[in-house]
């Protein structure tokens, strides 16, 4: 049984001149210990999906359908205080700006010791003695010394390396990290994502990494999912959605990228943009800037399907009524 | 274009907003009622209270036209004089509201001018002013309004004093609400400044006061707006009290606040209708003002939004 | 393309640029501090050929935005020369005689929020620079012109009577390319054009710049810390650390060979689409602060080839390889090809 089990998700906005979609229908799995990728552009919803996961949607927004289970429990209508707990204790969560994930009136040791206490029935110093040992895991250099340090006397990159600390502080099953490394500089993002790496394999964490940068995810992930205005249209092994993408926006998508391993005269340029939540369009979200638009595509919205590769994906040229001469 | 000026202002956010809470609808009408009434104050009032040939000392001290003694003619009853109550009201409200404008305009002025000249121009000019608006609010505003208007008005030569009253009143009034523009939007333009377009503006060469003017100026008005209408209430307050204590505008041309003195001698002798309607015009005016000036701030606010 | 014999449009000599960040007066005086001086540009050189795109890639801080910043002249440089097109600029001081230079340099920036006035269309916004310049006159020649920048730029007239919040993040980028183009410029430096875009949207505003470049004959000096970016728009690139160019070469060479520690560095920690998920081993350390940057060689705490002489001696830029490296192990042949 998976980890974490995402099915149908739906998350709404209500504005004040009509509701607007934001998830439309998100499903997948995240198994024991291994690391999804969520990729996307913003507007996508990908930080929205994980806020959804954690509970920390914002209102307006709401979660208007599906389920999240969690080892088979469902965790998505739960109120507060059983939300709380589930925070932290079976889901941790990393995000973009180490300077607002510390609070910066408190020393990082007490910061540390409090989530260890809250999870973990501890002593003060049996809990001191594990915020001590988690800074030194990270690689925070002369720990004891740095356990009585304030946030702000760390760098960037010592600052994240303390959140993930603080992330995994009560051995959570399934770590969220939204654009973790995105604030950091290219030098310092090699050293915090392999890192997590390394941690997440000797402590068993499951991962999901969300991020708009497509080389992290095939640097760090195993599996990934393509999000597109709200719903995943691809979904599978990272080696194969990069080299051999299925879905049309994320062959774009890879085309789009320029790479440092050769050269190309030009990239590859999907005209027009995502469509904002309140102008997406019916049947296929991508069918107004895909090269392959048939009239299906225009009516029915497809579904998750099996493709000639290894991994899925929502597009009609990979089902039996497809009638142009595509693959598939 | 008008028409769709006006659809997009009536679909934005910010009408939403109004139109959602009763209490700002209700400061709305009640300011556009006395906007309304003191600028048509000769057409409405029944009478002229300030010319004496319309007075008629026989009416003098007649109560509220819905108790036992009062009648239709005197709708809020007259004072020692025979002067309409309610016709005072009005004039009085137009004397008011007219130094009170005049000195937040003047306040914004001089506030949001040093503002933007010393966020944008920064050194010996920012520090002075800023440090001259932070000594400047030690004192409580009503006390720079005394201070000045004595000192001003003690320079001028006898016969000017009564005539320039108003001027010096309001120039009192504005000098004592400078500090809080110029803190503002000095802060406003240092963020400003920092920002790309300002850039963009200084490569192509235009010079610092066009910069000034047509690109920074616009964006930190905002918060100005909010200030000066909360400021308005203020000024008009501060109005009232230096004519209640005798200091403010001449007796000839009496605002709400001298409305309130007159009335005041003869609060304890039974006719309580000469001071309570110009006092209760008066809280009225600023808390709608005060109202108005809450929304506001809180529409703007894009983080409450 | 770039003719090599031609004398450069823009040479940039020794330049240098320091900025007082000392706490204030008084505090000073109460807490016996001293002064402190940032370094962020410490003697930079390179020069740029017409036609061509040069680029300055480096971590944050390095100072290659306070670099780009000096040469458009937002900023005063402390010592060292601007050359463009045979004048120097550091020499002329009142606006009238800086006038015709500004001109023909434009600069587009990162946020393509914060580069629009908020509160002026955008037509308003790309004929500023044609009517500060005078090139053309009359509301009628203004709004063709205006609307001829547009097209160009991949927009409609009507979107003229926009504000920025109304566009999209690579639409605003646009009018921020249409206004830079309107003063008709012979030189764009371009800082981080493409960071707050999305891929896509990088693409296409990518294609549109290389297109321009084409066909207006424009020479980019285009800052950023894509590398991938970088390697694609190039001709030639230099790399920054700590205030100093450590390597400067041809795009190709300096990506296929690089020869400056900093610079392997940099190419291997990259994350990259061809990843095949091995662990790499990323070398450790962080930026130090420019405001005390380490003696002798800025990157040798750093560096595993790093010996004694880095740790007193400023290496200079010498020729290596086809390209300019500063790095003493590089000079004594102590580094190991890649």
């Amino acid at each position: 049984m998976a980890l974490l089990a995402v099915r149908h998700l739906r998350v709404e906005i209500p504005t004040r001149r009509r509701t607007l979609v934001a998830l439309d229908d998100v499903s997948f799995d995240i198994e024991e210990g291994e690391v999804l990728g969520v990729v996307g552009e913003s507007g996508a919803g990908k930080s929205l999906t994980g806020a959804a996961i954690i509970g920390l949607l914002e209102p307006p927004c709401r979660i208007a359908g599906g389920e999240i289970r969690l080892d088979g429990r469902r965790i998505d209508g739960l109120d507060a205080e059983a939300m709380r707990r589930v925070r932290g204790r079976q889901i941790g969560a990393i995000f973009q700006d180490p300077l607002t994930s510390l609070n910066p009136l408190l020393t990082i040791g007490r910061q540390l010791t409090e989530t260890i206490t809250t999870h973990a029935p501890l002593g003060a110093a049996a809990a001191r003695r594990r915020a001590i040992d988690l800074l030194g895991e990270v690689g925070i250099p002369a720990p004891a010394q740095r356990f009585a340090a304030y946030p702000h006397q760390f760098s960037g990159g010592m600052r994240q390396r303390v959140v993930i600390a603080l992330a995994l502080a009560a051995n959570p099953r399934l770590v969220i990290a939204d654009e973790p490394t995105t604030a950091l500089d290219v030098s310092i993002q090699a050293q915090i994502l392999a890192l997590l790496r390394r941690l997440c394999r000797e402590h068993g964490t499951a991962v999901m990494l969300i991020t708009h940068d497509m080389g992290v995810i095939a640097e760090t992930a195993t599996r990934v999912a393509v999000m597109y205005a709200g719903r995943v249209v691809e979904i599978g092994p990272v080696a194969d959605v990069v080299r051999a993408a299925r879905h049309p926006y994320t062959e774009g998508l890879m085309g789009a990228i320029p790479t440092l391993d050769h050269e190309v005269p030009r990239l590859t340029q999907i005209e027009g943009v995502m469509p904002r939540l309140d102008e997406i369009p019916a049947g296929c979200a991508f069918h107004p800037r895909c090269g392959y638009t048939e009239a299906l595509c225009r009516a029915e919205r497809p579904e998750l399907m099996p493709t000639d590769g290894a991994s899925q994906a929502a597009c009609w040229r990979y089902h039996v009524r497809w009638e142009g001469g595509g693959r598939g | 274009m008008l028409a769709r000026g006006l659809h997009r202002a009536l679909d934005s956010d910010l009408y939403h907003s109004f139109t959602r809470s009763p209490l700002t609808v209700a400061a709305a009408a009640v300011t556009a009622l006395f906007f309304g009434g003191a600028a048509l104050a000769p057409v409405l009032a029944p009478q002229d209270p300030f010319d004496p040939a319309t007075l008629n000392l026989m009416d003098a001290f007649a109560p509220p036209a819905w108790t036992a003694k009062g009648s239709a003619q005197y709708l809020l009853g007259t004072d020692n004089q025979g002067r309409d109550v309610l016709s005072a009201l009005l004039y009085g409200s137009r004397i008011s509201l007219l130094v009170g404008f005049a000195a937040v305009g003047f306040s914004i002025v001089l506030g949001v001018g040093l503002g933007v000249l010393g966020g944008y121009l920064g050194g010996w000019l920012e520090t002075v002013a800023m440090r001259l608006a932070d000594v400047q609010l030690t004192v409580p505003g009503i006390l720079v309004a005394l201070m000045v208007d004595g000192i001003v008005r003690t320079a001028l030569p006898g016969g000017l004093k009564e005539e320039l009253a108003v001027y010096v009143l309001i120039f009192a009034i504005g000098i004592s609400g400078w500090p809080q523009y110029a803190r503002v939007t000095r802060g406003a333009t240092l963020v400003e400044k920092n920002k790309e377009y300002v850039a963009a503006a200084r490569i192509i060469g235009i010079h610092p006061v066009a910069i000034m003017v047509r690109h920074v100026l616009p964006n930190v008005m905002g918060p100005v707006l909010v200030l000066a209408t909360i400021g308005l209430a203020l000024a008009i307050i501060s109005e009232a009290t230096l004519s209640f204590l005798g200091v403010g505008v001449p007796p000839t041309t009496p605002s709400l606040g001298t409305l309130i003195r007159i009335g005041n001698n003869f609060l304890f002798s039974g006719e309580w209708w000469i001071t309570l309607f110009p006092s209760g015009a008066l809280v009225l005016l600023a808390l709608s003002v005060n109202l108005l000036g809450d929304w506001l701030r809180d529409a703007l606010n894009p983080k409450l939004r | 393309m770039a003719d090599p014999g031609a004398a450069p449009l823009v040479e940039v000599t020794d330049l240098a640029r320091y900025f007082d960040v000392s706490p204030p007066w008084l505090a000073r005086l109460l807490e016996g501090r001293g002064r402190l001086i940032l370094r962020a540009v410490d003697g930079v050189s390179f020069a740029i050929r017409r036609g061509e795109t040069f680029s300055l890639v480096g971590e944050s801080g390095c100072g290659k935005s306070t670099v780009a910043r000096v040469i458009v002249g937002l900023y005063r440089p402390t010592r060292g020369r601007v050359v463009f097109d045979g004048t120097d600029l550091s020499g002329l001081a009142s606006r009238s005689a800086l006038a015709p230079f500004r001109r023909r340099q434009q600069m587009i920036f990162q946020d393509p929020t914060a580069s629009l006035n908020p509160r002026w269309r955008a037509r308003d916004i790309v004929a500023e620079p044609l009517r500060a310049f005078g090139l053309v006159r009359g509301r009628r020649a203004v709004a063709d012109r205006v609307a001829e920048l547009l097209a160009h730029v991949g927009l409609a007239a009507a979107d003229g009577d926009k504000y920025p919040h109304e566009f999209s993040g690579g639409q605003r980028q646009r009018v921020s390319i249409a206004r830079a183009l309107s003063s008709q410029p012979e030189f764009l430096i371009c800082d981080e054009p493409t960071s707050a875009l999305d891929v896509s949207v990088q693409a296409q505003i990518l294609n549109l710049m290389k297109g321009l470049q084409r066909e207006l004959g424009l020479t980019y000096l285009f800052i950023s810390h894509n590398l991938a970016v970088v390697r694609h728009v190039s001709d030639h690139v230099g790399v920054m650390y700590l205030g100093r160019l450590v390597e400067v070469g041809p795009a190709g060479l300096v990506f296929r060979t690089p020869r400056h520690p900093y610079t392997r560095l940099l190419l291997e920690t990259v994350p990259r689409l061809a990843s095949d998920g091995a662990e790499r081993q990323p070398v450790g350390g962080e930026v130090p602060n420019p405001i005390a940057p380490p003696p002798g060689c800025a990157f040798h705490p750093r560096c595993p080839f790093a010996e004694e002489r880095c740790r007193t001696e400023a290496p200079r830029l010498r020729s290596a390889g086809g390209a300019l490296v500063a790095c003493h192990g590089v000079e004594e042949g102590r580094i190991p090809a890649a």
